[in-house]
This record gives structure tokens, C-alpha cells and sequence, in this order.
């Protein structure tokens, strides 16, 4: 009797043990919540380049030969600016990169002649470079917060990933295949219109096999718009490839299933 | 005991390699048409030639009727031959689908004819150019001038395989044909293909007549016309020519419609200045009163499985739908809506009831459901009226007038088609003006 309750005991106990260490939600760390970062939006306009009245240029003139002054005060370094890039390089290329960027950015900031007669420029405030410096400063926050999104988007596909696509990366494919699929006309909306295709897809998002799930009902008496339905949504997929997949995680996504149904559409 | 340890070991460990499957809704498509390319047929070369046929024009020009056939539709985007890589001889024995596929091709017609012993083989075949895949291929024979037909026949087996309904092509339409000046009309019953194509005029135009209706199996014919001025109904065959007067009845503004099995008729006329709805035995000629009513019942239809009835009346004081068993009992009036309704006729399908609306003025083509319900307006028009169903219950043909100038000039007469989704509204070319139009259902079943 002791003998039996003492193996149950070691029994239940070595099972409760490996549940723990392998079932995956058990595992499970909370979802670490990222911050919200605000992104500001600079609008740059055509008007940057339009020749300027010869009252203006006067003006600008008078402003140039207090250039470095308010340069110095309103608009961060040049070269601070310029050191901006547009994307994320990584460490061991960084320098490199950086000197790149400096050769191709803003070569029009030097020149004199590119004024603008506006109600800065009336105040003697205003100085071409100074916007160019104030966009090279936008690109530098952008840059920034990309780079902060980047790595929050990473930890959001490894968190999404036990359990799927993240709801952007849905979305995506989503939007992929609404653009591919001819819906066949001649349906009747008030039968079962769910066709669902299984697929198996390669890194690149190439499909490796497809699959209609409820195959059985192509042959059906009655149920001829069926099969029509199954070939519209092959063809969708088969159109569409390569799919649009998140670049890591192929494991979790190259066994994928759609789920066609036209009905709400075509109830309007 | 160690077996089950192993066994429950191994669920545990293989359940974290499980993982459920990703799965995605796509509730969304387009409903652009489909792009679809047809290739000319392809002329055999050991085809004969015949003096009434142009054969080396054959294959293109039955092309062009499917084209015209898809394209009027609005469900299918025929492509332009000119982006054709491939010739039809090759593409006809194996398509290269890479070079359909560049020209955005979804479908592929191929097809090959040949004219032996005054016969003609039409083969064709539809593919599918993403799947790389043949969908469908049959072949035909038949006489040489069949060979617009033999185009419809290919064109509803293709729009069958594609769309999953029955198509329309391979049908015809009788109508009214008029032509001469407003107030003296010479009106003959005329019979084209869906298309407009082989107009045949079938009777002199001698005599008024009125709203031709097929029978189910598209070899007679019911007409109305007018003997010392009693509406009177005829019955023609319309492959042999000959005439039969089914009788005469007084008040009649509509000729009779067929049941679905042929065996009866059905209509109106007024016995005692009251207009009721009878239906007639075509072997014994016995007629049988199905309403008793002191309003005016008109325009009777039966469903598809001829089990019901619906028509207009005037029993609730304005011209409204109404529907009843086929013996006359259990009548429902299914419009509540303003403005008059007529002409009700069920779809095919079974599904819809089409019909004419008249209000504030002006006339509506619509569908609804046959209790009445999700009223749709289709088109509206100065003067239309009298829809008649496709055999697939898609489209509606129905006639137009417009609307005559002080001097009495500019009035005509047109029929047109429209999808009952409300788009896809057309023409229908006619050698004359046209009214009264009536579909037949496939003629090859």
C-alpha cells in the first residue's frame, strides 16, 4: 500500500515536473507591453526651389551676413546633421557609411541662391539651410524611432509567433490576396461558401504545395459553384505568390491555412 | 508500467514541437471580370472548302462571337489578340502558360475545326493558365452554317465551368418588331439569337400583335392578336410555321404564359366586364378559373417548380403583386411599396420575382424575393417595361421607348438587358424597333 501511494507520488510528481518544463504555456513570459512613441510627420513641399523676386533676394542677402549667427542658434551642426543615415547601419559598417552620407546628403545646402520669400525670410529669420538642418534633424528622430520600432517589431514576431502571424503581418497578406482574388459571380450567398486551402510555403513565400481541405464537396450534385469557388481562391494564391510572410519564423508559418468566404461581400 | 511511462513521456515531448496552424480569413476579393483570352481557332488544313463559308475565316470569327459572348456578360475581360505570343495551331496541342500568364491571362480558350464531308468537328479546349491545368475540352459536329451556334454551345460550357451556373448563350428571343410611324405601327413577331444575330420574321405583319411567350421546350409559341377587334391567342410552331388559334377572349392584354411542364397555360381576360386569371388544359382545351375576384387580376407567371402563381391586381385599390398556390388558394399580397406594380415574372432559379414599377412618372425594372422582400430597382426609364428572365436567372431583357418630340418624331423602340446585380445595362441590336420581348431557355440542354 505505502509502496503503490509512494510510486504514485514520484509518478505524479515527475509529470507534473516535465509539464512544466515543456508545455509551452506554462513557459510563457507576460507580453512585455512596449512604450508608445510618438513620430512626428515633416511635410517637405515643392516651393523649396522657386526663384525668389529681387526684393526677397535683397532681403535674403541682408539675412546671409547674419548667417552664422542664426545658424548657430536655430539649426543643429552640419556636420551633427549629416551624420544622420538612412537606415540602420550595422556596427562594423557604420563609419563607413557615415562618410557615404556625407558626400549625398543635402548638396544643395551650400547654395546661396536657393532663397525663399516668406514670412520668415521677412522676419530675418529664415535660412535654407536652416530647414535643410531642421530635415536632417526630422530624419534623425525618424531614424531613431525606426530603430526603436525595429526592435520593438522583433520582440512583437517572436512574441506573436507561438501563436501565429502578428495582427500587421495578417493584415499584409490579407490585403496580398484581396488584390488577387476574383470572387466568381454566379454564387449563391446564402449556401456555405467557406473554402479552405491548406499551403505549404517556402522561405520566400513561393508555395510548396495547396491543398483544399473539404475536397469532397467539389463533387457534390448541387454544389457546382463549390469547385468554382475552390479554383477562384487556387488562383488567388497561385497569382499572388510570393506570399507576403514576416522574414523570420518560417517554422511557425510554413504550414498555412486560408480561409475563403465571399459571403459578407456579396451580401453587400 | 513502463510502456505507459514511455508513452506519456513521449505525448508530453512531442506536444512542444505541436503548434497550432496559422489561419487566415480572406473575406475579400475583387470583382473585377475575369481576364480570359480566346484563341483563334485553329483551321485544319485538310479542311474542305464551301462556297457559302469563308473556312479560313472560321475559327477567328467563332472566336469573336465567344468574345462578344464573355465581353456582354461583364463578368469576363476578353483580351486583345494582338498580345497573343502564341499561334493556335501550337497553343491549341499545348499551351505555353508562361506566355498567357504575361498577359495576365486567368483563362485560355483553345480550339481546332475541321470541315470533312460537309461536316464540321469543332473541338476546343479551357485552361486554367496559373494551375497549368486543361479545365474542360469537348468537341462537336455538326453542318457548317451551325457555326454560330456551335460558338454559344462552347461559350455556356465555358461560362458553366467558370462561373458554376448554367450560361445563356446558345438561347433565342422572340419579340415584337415594329417599324413605320408611331400611329400606324406594322408590328411582326421576329426571332434572333441572344446576340441579334439571325433575325427571321415570323409572321407579315398584317395583323396587331402582342406579347410572344416560348413554351418550355422552345418550340411553340403563344401570341396575342387582334380578329374584329376580340384579342384572340395563337398558337405557332415556329420550325414549321404553322398556326393554331387557341380561342378568343375578351379583355385580354397579355397572351398566356406556358407552365413549367408545357401542359397549361395561363391568363387573364374579363368575363362579365371582370378581368380573373384562368388557366387552360393544351390537350383538352378545358379552361379553369383560378381567381374570383371583383378587382382586376392580371399578368399571371407560375414558378419554376409550378407550384405558384404570382400576379398583379388591383384589389387593395392601387395595382399590386400578389402570390397564391397554383389552385387559386392561399393569396398573399407581397408589395407594400408606393407606386403601381406589374408584369411579375418568376425567375427561373426560383428565387426572385422581376417586374415593372410605374411611379411619380416614371417606369422601374426591379427584383425581389418572392415574399416580397429586398425590393432592388434595377433601371429606370421614361417607358420600360415587360422583363423576361435568362434561362440561368441572371439577366433581364426587357424594351425601351423613348420618348417622341411635339412633332411626334424621335419615338423608338429598343430592347436592352441588364444583370440583376443592376450593372453590366446593354442594348440589344435589332434590325428594327422592338418591343415585347420574350427568352427562351437553352437550346441545348
Amino acid at each position: 500500500m505505502t509502496r503503490g501511494l509512494l510510486f504514485s507520488f514520484i509518478f505524479h510528481g515527475v509529470i507534473i515536473a516535465l509539464t512544466i518544463l515543456t508545455l509551452p504555456f506554462m513557459m510563457r513570459k507576460p507580453v512585455d507591453l512596449p512604450p508608445i512613441i510618438s513620430v512626428e510627420f515633416i511635410q517637405i513641399t515643392d516651393k523649396t526651389n522657386i526663384p525668389y523676386a529681387p526684393k526677397a533676394r535683397k532681403i535674403i542677402e541682408k539675412v546671409k551676413k547674419e548667417k552664422e549667427r542664426v545658424v548657430s542658434e536655430q539649426a543643429p551642426p552640419a556636420a551633427k546633421a549629416k551624420e544622420k543615415p538612412d537606415r540602420i547601419p550595422l556596427p562594423d559598417e557604420k563609419k563607413e557609411k557615415r562618410e557615404i552620407k556625407k558626400k549625398k546628403q543635402n548638396p544643395e545646402e551650400i547654395k546661396p541662391q536657393i532663397r525663399q520669400a516668406s514670412e520668415f525670410e521677412k522676419k530675418e529669420l529664415f535660412d535654407p539651410n536652416q530647414i535643410a538642418a531642421l530635415i536632417d534633424k526630422a530624419k534623425e528622430e525618424q531614424a531613431e524611432t525606426e530603430r526603436k520600432s525595429n526592435k520593438l517589431t522583433q520582440s512583437n514576431v517572436k512574441n506573436s509567433f507561438a501563436e501565429g502571424l502578428s495582427l500587421s503581418e495578417e493584415d499584409a497578406l490579407k490585403a496580398q490576396i484581396f488584390s488577387c482574388w476574383s470572387v466568381p459571380l454566379g454564387l449563391p450567398y446564402d449556401k456555405n461558401l467557406l473554402v479552405r486551402v491548406k499551403l505549404k510555403l517556402k522561405k520566400d513565400g513561393t508555395i510548396l504545395k495547396s491543398e483544399i481541405l473539404d475536397h469532397e464537396r467539389m463533387n457534390i450534385p448541387g454544389q457546382s459553384f463549390y469547385k468554382v469557388l475552390a479554383e477562384s481562391a487556387l488562383r488567388a494564391v497561385r497569382i499572388c505568390q510570393p506570399l507576403k510572410v514576416p522574414p523570420t519564423g518560417y517554422d511557425r508559418w510554413k504550414d498555412i491555412q486560408l480561409n475563403f468566404d465571399p459571403t459578407e461581400m456579396l451580401k453587400g | 508500467m513502463k510502456k505507459i511511462i514511455t508513452f506519456i513521456l513521449i505525448c508530453i515531448f512531442s506536444s512542444k514541437s505541436a503548434h497550432s496552424l496559422v489561419k487566415v480569413d480572406i473575406t475579400r476579393g475583387n470583382l473585377d471580370p475575369l481576364p480570359i483570352a480566346v484563341s483563334p481557332l485553329y483551321v485544319d488544313t485538310k479542311s474542305e472548302k464551301l462556297s457559302s463559308l469563308e473556312v479560313d475565316d472560321l475559327g477567328k470569327n467563332v472566336s469573336k462571337v465567344i468574345e462578344n459572348n464573355f465581353r456582354s456578360t461583364g463578368l469576363f475581360n476578353p483580351l486583345k489578340k494582338d498580345a497573343f505570343v502564341q499561334k493556335p495551331d501550337i497553343a491549341h496541342l499545348k499551351p505555353r502558360f508562361e506566355d498567357w500568364r504575361l498577359i495576365k491571362a486567368q483563362a485560355l480558350i483553345t480550339g481546332k475545326l475541321l470541315i470533312k464531308d460537309k461536316k464540321l468537328k469543332v473541338e476546343f479546349r479551357l485552361w486554367d493558365t496559373t494551375a497549368a491545368q486543361e479545365m474542360l475540352a469537348l468537341s462537336f459536329t455538326t453542318t457548317p452554317e451551325n457555326w454560330r451556334r456551335v460558338a454559344h454551345i462552347i461559350s455556356d460550357k465555358v461560362y458553366e465551368r467558370l462561373t458554376g451556373e448554367s450560361g445563356y448563350f446558345d438561347t433565342r428571343v422572340i419579340y415584337v418588331s415594329e417599324t413605320g410611324p408611331k400611329g400606324q405601327r406594322i408590328k411582326k413577331l421576329a426571332l434572333m439569337d441572344q446576340d441579334g444575330y439571325n433575325t427571321k420574321y415570323l409572321t407579315l405583319g398584317n395583323e396587331l400583335v402582342l406579347t410572344p411567350r416560348f413554351n418550355p421546350t422552345n418550340q411553340l409559341v403563344t401570341y396575342m392578336s387582334y380578329f374584329k377587334n376580340m384579342p384572340r391567342v395563337y398558337l405557332l410552331d415556329i420550325e414549321t410555321g404553322v398556326q393554331e388559334v387557341v380561342g378568343s377572349f375578351p379583355g385580354m392584354t397579355f397572351a398566356p404564359r406556358f407552365s413549367p411542364d408545357g401542359k397549361k397555360i395561363i391568363m387573364s381576360y374579363a368575363e362579365d366586364g371582370n378581368s380573373d386569371i384562368y388557366s387552360m388544359d393544351m390537350e383538352t382545351r378545358v379552361v379553369e378559373k383560378i381567381t374570383d375576384h371583383p378587382s382586376i387580376d392580371t399578368s399571371p407567371s407560375y414558378s419554376p417548380d409550378g407550384k405558384f402563381i404570382c400576379f398583379n391586381s388591383d384589389r387593395s385599390g392601387l395595382q399590386q403583386l400578389y402570390v397564391m398556390r397554383s389552385d387559386g388558394t392561399q393569396v398573399k399580397r407581397i408589395t407594400f411599396g408606393k407606386g403601381i406594380y406589374g408584369t411579375p415574372v418568376w425567375s427561373p432559379r426560383g428565387d426572385l420575382i422581376a417586374f415593372t414599377k410605374v411611379r411619380k412618372g416614371r417606369f422601374y425594372i426591379g427584383v425581389m424575393r418572392t415574399d416580397g422582400s429586398g425590393e432592388r430597382l434595377l433601371t429606370e426609364n421614361y417607358y420600360q417595361e415587360a422583363p423576361s428572365w435568362s434561362p440561368n436567372g441572371r439577366v433581364l431583357i426587357f424594351y425601351r421607348e423613348t420618348k417622341s418630340d411635339s412633332k411626334g418624331k424621335g419615338h423608338s423602340a429598343k430592347l436592352w438587358s441588364i444583370d440583376i446585380t443592376g450593372y453590366n445595362e446593354r442594348q440589344i441590336k435589332t434590325e428594327t424597333d422592338a418591343s415585347d420581348p420574350s427568352w427562351s431557355s437553352l437550346l441545348s440542354k
